[in-house]
């Protein structure tokens, strides 16, 4: 398990003031919070600087990671001192921030279950409660937003076991993703949460869709589209040139005269729905290298004969 | 064994989500989401409480809000302003592409 320089990450000195902390968490939170940031890494970042966060925050665990001292550098094999954890209780919030703190396996073996977290055992005869709805997120391609598709999910679930301590229980769910999901749309899977109590009914669990980044399209709503390069006489005299899609390849007309810029839309070639979104094509002028005699002589030939101006409109 | 698929409900545009729905999904009280309504966040169709209905999609932005306010530390009528903002920001970057020409193609 890798160290953690709980201070690096905050990007505060070790003798930071309690409000210095505060104002370096807020500031990072804003900028790396997962509904805010487009970041790409932003989620994992958010992560981290909560952990730190949940760490110095709290004077009993900020005492105890500094006695940890200051020799350890970020991603150093580590294990706990086999006196941790003597001399110093945590009171509760090991897992605080509920269930998208996914804590690091260095920050469990410090301040984990165990560490004054410990759970009151719930659940008395005849109290009926409905189990908590669960959250997770489920990556898909934009392929499979096309078409449907079946995704296998892992779910860490929190349960309490016969003497009371808290263990994450693994289990591995197979979903269908319905064609024509969008990015951050729910897919509610009813009972699929916590259990419920007594005779309450089990909780929920809510999938939101991501779209992994694509390294063709890029998707706007239920729109996509794609940047399809173009060679300078196709664009000129107009083409008709096989373009794939999400769905497969297509025949796309490119009119002649065509600049750049242009915007070619295939109507319903979108995310499929109601109503189904749009596919737009947007032609880029790729210019032939002039690597070549053949390919010198033609442009000069081009410069010799067309007379062509491309500053005109600016007066040169 | 053949392992069992789940199919579950996608919460889109059509799809009609109860007050308690959201409140249940969001691990919020009802008046916070109530609240929400207020601030002009969510927009229910339905003249009381009991019978507001909210689309699928209202889910993602109430979740928005609740991560917000938790971890931001943002009141109710900065949250708003803040989701405000963030979806004119989605709005400008869609139209940003449409008027684009080619981004370092």
């Amino acid at each position: 398990m890798d160290f953690r320089d709980y201070y690096k990450i905050m990007g505060i000195d070790r003798d930071a003031g309690q409000d210095e902390i505060k104002r370096a968490y807020r500031k990072l939170a804003r900028r790396y919070h997962p509904d805010v940031s487009k970041e790409a890494d932003a989620e994992a970042r958010f992560k981290e600087v909560g952990e730190a966060y949940a760490v110095l925050k709290d004077v009993e665990k900020r005492a105890a990671y500094d006695q940890l001292g200051e020799n350890w550098k970020a991603g150093q094999e580590f294990q706990p001192p086999p006196d941790w954890g003597s001399g110093f209780e945590f009171s509760g919030d090991g897992h605080g921030g509920g269930e998208s703190a996914a804590r690091s396996d260095f920050f469990e073996s410090l301040f984990g279950h165990g560490f004054g977290s410990s759970q009151s055992g719930r659940g008395q005869a005849g109290f009926h409660a409905q189990g908590q709805d669960h959250h997770a997120r489920v990556l898909i391609d934009l392929e499979d937003a096309y078409r449907g598709a079946t995704r296998s999910i892992t779910l860490q679930t929190p349960e309490l076991d016969g003497s009371g301590h808290l263990s994450a229980k693994q289990r591995t769910l197979k979903v269908k993703i319905p064609k024509g999901v969008k990015q951050g749309q729910h897919i509610r899977l009813p009972g699929q949460g916590s259990p419920g109590l007594g005779e309450g009914r089990s909780g929920d669990l809510y999938l939101e869709i991501e779209f992994r980044p694509h390294s063709v399209y890029s998707v706007a709503g239920h729109d996509v589209y794609l940047d399809l390069p173009v060679a300078p006489w196709e664009a000129a005299l107009g083409a008709t040139v096989k373009v794939p899609t999400p769905d497969g390849l297509v025949d796309l007309k490119i009119p002649q005269g065509t600049g750049s810029g242009r915007k070619l839309r295939l109507k319903k070639r979108g995310i499929p729905g109601r109503p189904p979104g749009d596919l737009y094509v947007v032609p880029q002028i790729t210019l032939p290298p002039a690597d070549s005699d053949v390919a010198r002589e033609l442009y000069l030939k081009m410069e010799h004969e067309l007379a062509y101006n491309p500053r005109s409109e600016l007066g040169v | 064994m053949k392992e069992k698929i789940v199919t579950g409900i996608l919460l889109d545009e059509q799809f009609e989500l109860t007050l308690n729905d959201i409140s249940q999904a969001c691990s919020g009280s009802t008046e916070w989401v109530i609240e929400l309504v207020a601030e002009g966040v969510l927009e229910p169709v339905g003249r009381d409480q009991v019978r507001w209905r909210f689309p699928g999609t209202s889910l993602q932005r109430a979740r928005a809000a609740m991560h917000l306010q938790t971890d931001l530390g943002i009141n109710l009528a900065g949250v708003a302003l803040a989701l405000d903002m963030l979806d004119e920001i989605d709005a400008l970057r869609a139209r940003l592409r449409r008027f684009e020409t080619s981004e370092g193609a």
